[in-house]
């Protein structure tokens, strides 16, 4: 599983109703589903992802994050999960706050763009990084926003939204105490769980 | 007619007739002491007695939902896309069930058959007929083949209503409930574009109340042009402007009121064709019977309270031109069974075909159908064992 969906797992309380925007293939909901008993719903536009999600029993929705998430009442859901998406949506400040209203509790994993080789790439190569783990160049990237840590919890102050725990992760391991110690230059994904 | 039977194909079927003595006390208050109804199977009913879907028809559909009846058939059943030996709902694993439903005019008890109590034929006494009735006597058609509990209720349009219906009054008696193209409910536009086709009917002279058959005639006129006005509903304006644009028939106007436009050619040719095969009681029927459906009248409204006793998984699909029953119908079903806290997927297919496109084998519409069924014979055990398919195949 991703390393990011590793950690989120543990999050999630037993029996809870789940949203999971931009869910993919369903890897996370599936989980949850059969070791958790949560009743989680996905949604995605992908249609391929959508497939994935239906050959695996997993409730996939079809629905567009950017037209909101109107359709749902505030707080019907326990948690609501988006993750590696904050990136790739129109205003990702709205889309937080539809979670935070749909939703009792948030959970938000993003790539982090401050992180060294990020940083490196830009500075040394004078270009946009491109890497294994984030592989499109600018023209063609699903990913219009960009931000780092620092950033998303500069968003979260003005916002006054309550950082309830935050973690960071490397593609390929865990949380790793080095990567703890100074999250903005060393971890690669941003995990936060937040709450209004 | 096919000159030969495709290999995904049901082959040659055989309708068959079942009689119910047990009255059936409808909706309306009134009562069928006794009907019978016509209906056609595909593929075998395993030991289990689990691997049964039924098929839910539309306003003008029947029980021939695959196959032949004849080599001299000119069409296949109005649902061969879909169904058969390899399709997305596969006879070599489910058992299929159509059927034609109490009302109609293709063998089940409706208005051309016979009022026992009176002998003679119902014509427009024959009882207004809802959903839920409808849903009532299907039940007793799975008891009487033995099924206690279906794989899969599938529908499209007034039959998604069926399915929906099922999950409701039924919750006990189905796995999965499908329903496409469909809504919890029409809206005023669409009753207004059935009070249409309605008023085309009984304002024929020749429709004399509902009891033409008495004076030996039939109000052509009138459901012609019924099947005109929902060709034009079922299709989107694209598909038209694809399908005919501004192409004449003769390459040059006539001046004169005749059909001049291939759309109008085409229309004409629909509708007349129609109205020689359907009867105008029947259409009456169905129409009303779209118009009264809303679950949600026993429940204040509230379609998420209606929705509480659904057991069943759903899959939902809708069409992106589908202005007949919008995408937007499907939603307000999908957000009110999240809302219920039930199991739902939702697809929301691209497509230019309008209505039309739930029986048009759309490549991801089938993808999405195909999978979800897929699934179905999953959960339920039903594995497809190779062996069998082999050698029916061989035998084919």
């Amino acid at each position: 599983m991703r390393a990011d969906l590793d950690i989120i797992k543990e999050w999630i309380q037993p029996r809870s109703r789940v949203l999971d925007l931009g869910c993919g293939g369903g890897e996370l909901l599936h989980f949850l589903t059969q070791d958790k008993q949560v009743q989680g719903y996905g949604m995605e536009i992908n249609a391929e992802d959508i497939a994935t999600c239906i050959d695996k029993g997993v409730n996939v929705i079809e629905q567009d994050l950017d037209q909101g998430l109107t359709n749902f009442q505030d707080k019907s859901f326990d948690m609501v999960i988006m993750t590696q998406a904050l990136q790739a949506v129109e205003r990702p400040d709205l889309v937080l706050d539809e979670m935070l209203r749909v939703g009792k509790e948030t959970i938000v994993t993003f790539p982090n763009f401050g992180h060294w080789r990020a940083r490196f790439y830009l500075a040394l190569k004078g270009e946009m990084p491109v890497s294994k783990f984030l592989p499109y160049t600018w023209y063609n990237t699903p990913n219009i926003h960009f931000c780092t840590f620092k950033d998303f919890e500069a968003l979260c102050r003005q916002k006054n939204i309550h950082i309830v725990r935050r973690t960071v992760v490397n593609s390929k391991h865990r949380d790793h105490w080095i990567t703890a110690l100074w999250p903005n230059m060393l971890g690669e994904i941003a995990i936060y769980h937040v709450t209004t | 007619m096919p000159e030969q039977i495709a290999a995904d194909s049901v082959g040659l079927a055989t309708p068959q007739t079942l009689l119910f003595d047990e009255p059936l006390l409808l909706r309306s208050g009134r009562t069928l002491s006794q009907y019978q109804l016509v209906i056609e199977t595909y593929g075998e009913l395993n030991a289990e007695r689990s691997n049964a879907v039924l098929i839910c028809h539309a306003l003008s559909g029947h029980h021939h939902v695959a196959g032949y009846h004849s080599m001299d058939d000119k069409k296949p059943g109005w649902w061969d896309s879909a169904v058969g030996p390899g399709k997305v709902i596969d006879t070599n694993r489910f058992f299929v069930v159509g059927l034609n439903n109490l009302g109609g005019c293709h063998g089940s008890t409706g208005p051309q058959s016979i009022n026992p109590q009176t002998g003679t034929e119902y014509g427009p006494d024959f009882p207004l007929l809802t959903v839920r009735d409808w849903v009532q006597s299907q039940a007793r058609l799975a008891d009487r083949l033995g099924i206690d509990i279906w794989a899969a209720v599938v529908g499209g349009s007034l039959g998604g209503m069926q399915a929906l219906r099922w999950s409701i009054d039924y919750p006990e008696r189905l796995h999965h409930c499908l329903m496409i193209a469909s809504a919890a409910k029409l809206t005023a536009q669409n009753i207004a574009f059935n009070e249409v086709a309605r008023q085309a009917i009984s304002k024929d002279p020749e429709f004399h109340g509902g009891r033409y058959k008495e004076h030996a005639t039939i109000p052509k006129d009138g459901l012609m042009l019924a099947r005109m006005l929902g060709h034009i509903t079922y299709l989107s304006d694209d598909a038209m402007r694809v399908k005919f644009g501004r192409e004449l028939r003769s390459g040059k106007l006539s001046y004169k009121y005749d059909a001049d436009f291939e759309v109008e050619s085409y229309l004409r040719y629909q509708g007349e064709s129609f109205s020689e095969a359907f009867d105008a009681n029947t259409y009456l029927l169905m129409t009303k019977a779209l118009d009264y459906f809303d679950p949600s009248v026993d429940f204040e409204g509230d379609l998420v309270a209606t929705l509480q006793a659904a057991q069943c998984r759903f899959l939902l699909i809708s069409f992106t031109t589908d202005w007949r029953f919008a995408p937007e119908r499907s939603r307000e079903v999908v957000d009110a069974l999240v809302a219920a806290g039930k199991d739902v997927s939702y697809a929301e297919i691209e497509s230019a075909h309008g209505h039309d496109a739930f029986l048009i084998p759309i490549p991801r519409y089938m993808d999405v159908f195909g999978r979800y069924m897929n699934r179905v014979a999953t959960d339920l055990g039903l594995a497809l064992d190779t062996d069998t398919v082999r050698v029916k195949q061989e035998r084919s």
